[in-house]
């Protein structure tokens, strides 16, 4: 259970290496160890890292295999996490491929990779853990979307359309769980260094993961349903949107 | 309105939804007992408990307030049977005027007889006439096999449910021993107090003497005037010790709502400096001695009552309580803990101190002999919660403990270092109760 001060006693992360969703746990937990964290990934090395990790700093941490191309791993990882252990405050849904943008629009598979992580599974673990928390009365879900989602650019659209498929859909998933006590925090961060995003240039505005995890943590506890990492990208956004087709083509983004 | 709620504590934190049935006959209770799903049932009452301990997310909430008559009434024995849904409120106002008050007041009469069961409450009698539980003759419980049960103290599961935070059944009906009073009125002295030693020394020498005693302390003062405080203490006014135009009147109880909180208050409205001036003021103008007030119990018992809606005034984020007992010998903890909170700059209006007699038999019941302080904190400061987790440590290390029916935020892993008979008790919930139908929001959080 959530008590009044914001401390929680167990957090789910879906795509449980990812860095974001890490410092977010970090952060989440940093006054009161103890916490019981669960961990769907795929198993191997980056999730023994992940839980190391986390052990060290106290937490009370398991592992379940999660596999977001397939229907029965992510099932069966979500139904066996809520059916063992006690109340699930807070649900992290941070899997997520970034792919290569040029095969991605020209290669069916590759497209098809990016839209079987990203959108379906996402949205069936939506569906999946919705439920589990309607059920509970409490609970909060934190969705990893992404501006790429506001407005396609030439430089990773089909990344984007499947961001912005699965922001439109946690978004109205947090005003049907409303009035069942569930909160639903989507979360547009802009480019943050990661491994998901070695290699590419950073864009101005780039975030570490743990700033990224400071803006979810406060949002989470103000009630809030969407933020931008940084808080500023929600205002650069908000006129990216509204650009002209030729001078938005122009940008450096 | 049976249907799917928001339901939070008094301090207006941590929400969750339940479905709330309003309390029907026996008949139908029992059925929503025996039909109870995987998240169980639990009894509200008028929703005083500060945390969570009335909430019972995905489950069902029995709103017991729609039953609240009065079954029976004998006043040569003081001895009423009531429903549990009956508020003190009502037992003042319908038998203050037969001579009969109700053994035990906590600072609002806006809480139920059952409630007042479940989190056997205390009031500024209990150096001498303990706690609720004590006074209860017997109880009828609606246990988790559909039974009713009617118990007496003389019963492992009466002492379970004393203090049991609604874990052990729904409490239906209450046997309960009144005070027999000549008037609805309090002989009050008050004394201002320069520092907690003061307090302490005038609490230890004179409490034996009054029935009634509780001291206001302004927990910003620093240095020599930590501590700092207003003592009043009393008794039930006699008829001969009221003035003449009184007595005709003496068992009148007729207390008025002053007014009630608007809905919206910003967040921040109680800051240190607000705080300050008020704890300042309301120092000063306490006297520094004055002896044989009469005060109606209503001033003297519940001032904050006579403004409804009051916890509405911490804004959007709500406040909770902490409230923490430590046995008499642990005085430099009490002090450790006032400074603690002042140097924080944790606003608070006045924190109550008062000293606790001997314990209850309950195995959960808060009280325990020593000194017990009460304090409101708005929900904010981002040092709050390691705050109240250091204090924790300082408090069990005295060999002290919370009070459930005030917590929202304790951490699981204390909680047995708190209550040392938590056991014994888990022991009586389980027989009587072996899958867990009732349970609560509290009970998840802690554990218990």
């Amino acid at each position: 259970m959530k008590d009044a001060i914001g401390n929680v006693q167990r957090v789910v992360v879906l795509g449980g290496t990812s860095e974001i969703a890490l410092a977010t746990v970090v952060k989440l937990t940093a006054e009161r160890r103890g916490v019981q964290v669960t961990l769907a990934a795929r198993p191997g090395e980056r999730r023994t890292t992940a839980t190391a990790a986390l052990e060290t700093l106290g937490l009370q941490v398991s592992e379940v295999d999660f596999e977001a191309t397939d229907r029965t791993s992510y099932e069966r990882a979500i139904a066996s996490t809520f059916e063992t252990g006690g109340d699930v405050d807070v649900v992290i849904v941070a899997f997520g491929l970034l792919g290569d943008q040029e095969r991605a629009w020209r290669d069916v598979d590759a497209a098809l990779e990016l839209v079987q992580v990203n959108y379906t599974a996402a949205i069936a673990c939506g569906v999946l853990v919705g439920e589990r928390l309607r059920v509970q009365g409490h609970g909060a879900i934190i969705a990893m979307s992404s501006v790429a989602g506001e407005r396609p650019r030439r430089s990773n659209f089909v990344y984007g359309s499947t961001k912005a498929g699965m922001d439109a859909f946690y978004t109205g998933l947090g005003d049907a769980l409303t009035k069942d006590g569930v909160q639903v925090l989507v979360v547009r961060p802009g480019f943050v260094r990661t491994k998901m995003t070695r290699g590419l240039a950073a864009t101005p505005l780039s975030q570490t993961p743990e700033q990224v995890a400071d803006v979810i943590v406060a949002g989470l506890r103000a009630g809030r349903r969407t933020v931008w990492a940084p808080p500023a990208l929600r205002w650069v956004m908000s006129v990216l949107r509204h650009l002209p087709h030729p001078v938005f083509t122009r940008l450096p983004v | 309105m049976d249907g799917h709620r928001s339901l939070r504590g008094w301090g207006r934190t941590a929400p969750s939804v339940a479905t709330v049935h309003p309390a029907g006959d026996d008949a139908e209770l029992v059925r929503l007992v025996t039909d109870a799903g995987r998240r169980g049932v639990l009894a509200r009452g008028l929703g005083r408990s500060y945390g969570d301990a009335a909430q019972n997310g995905g489950g069902v909430v029995v709103d017991m307030t729609s039953r609240h008559r009065v079954l029976s009434v004998d006043t040569e024995a003081a001895l009423v049977e009531v429903e549990a849904g009956a508020s003190l409120d009502q037992l003042m106002r319908l038998l203050l005027p037969l001579g009969l008050f109700v053994p035990v007041s906590p600072g609002t009469r806006q809480v139920t007889v059952g409630g007042a069961v479940a989190a056997d409450i205390h009031g500024k009698n209990h150096h001498v006439d303990g706690s609720f539980g004590r006074h209860v003759v017997s109880m009828d419980l609606l246990c988790a096999d559909g039974t009713i049960r009617r118990l007496t103290p003389e019963s492992e599961l009466f002492w379970a449910t004393v203090g049991g935070m609604g874990l052990t059944g729904l409490v239906l009906r209450v046997t309960l021993r009144m005070k027999k009073v000549e008037s609805a009125y309090c002989l009050v002295d008050t004394e201002r107090c320069a520092n907690l030693d003061d307090l302490l020394g005038r609490m230890t020498e004179g409490d034996r003497r009054y029935t009634y005693s509780v001291a206001w302390i302004d927990c910003l003062a620093r240095g020599s005037s930590l501590g700092r405080s207003v003592l009043t203490r009393g008794w039930s006014a006699n008829l001969e010790q009221l003035p003449r135009r009184l007595r005709d009147h003496a068992l009148d109880f007729q207390p008025r709502q002053l007014a009630v909180a608007p809905p919206v208050f910003p967040s921040g409205l109680l800051n240190r400096a607000t705080v300050a001036a008020f704890n300042e003021a309301w120092y000063r103008k306490a006297p520094r001695e004055r002896r044989g007030e009469i005060q109606s119990i209503a001033a003297f018992f519940h001032p904050l009552d006579a403004v409804a809606q009051w916890n509405r005034i911490y804004g959007p984020k709500g406040f909770l309580q902490y409230q923490f007992v430590v046995p008499f010998g642990a005085e430099d903890t009490l002090r450790r803990c006032i400074q603690m909170l002042g140097d924080a700059g944790q606003a608070s209006f006045l924190a109550i101190l008062k000293r606790f007699g001997p314990p209850s038999a309950g195995h959960l019941s808060f009280p325990t002999p020593g000194w017990t302080l009460a304090l409101d904190i708005p929900i904010g400061a981002a040092i709050l919660g390691g705050l109240l987790d250091r204090l924790d440590a300082e408090v069990i290390a005295a060999g002290g403990r919370q009070y459930l029916a005030k917590d929202s935020r304790l951490a699981a892993s204390e909680i047995v270092h708190m209550y040392p008979r938590l056991d014994e008790w888990r022991g009586v919930r389980r027989a009587a109760d072996p899958d867990g139908v009732f349970t609560s929001d509290l009970a998840r959080r802690l554990g218990l």
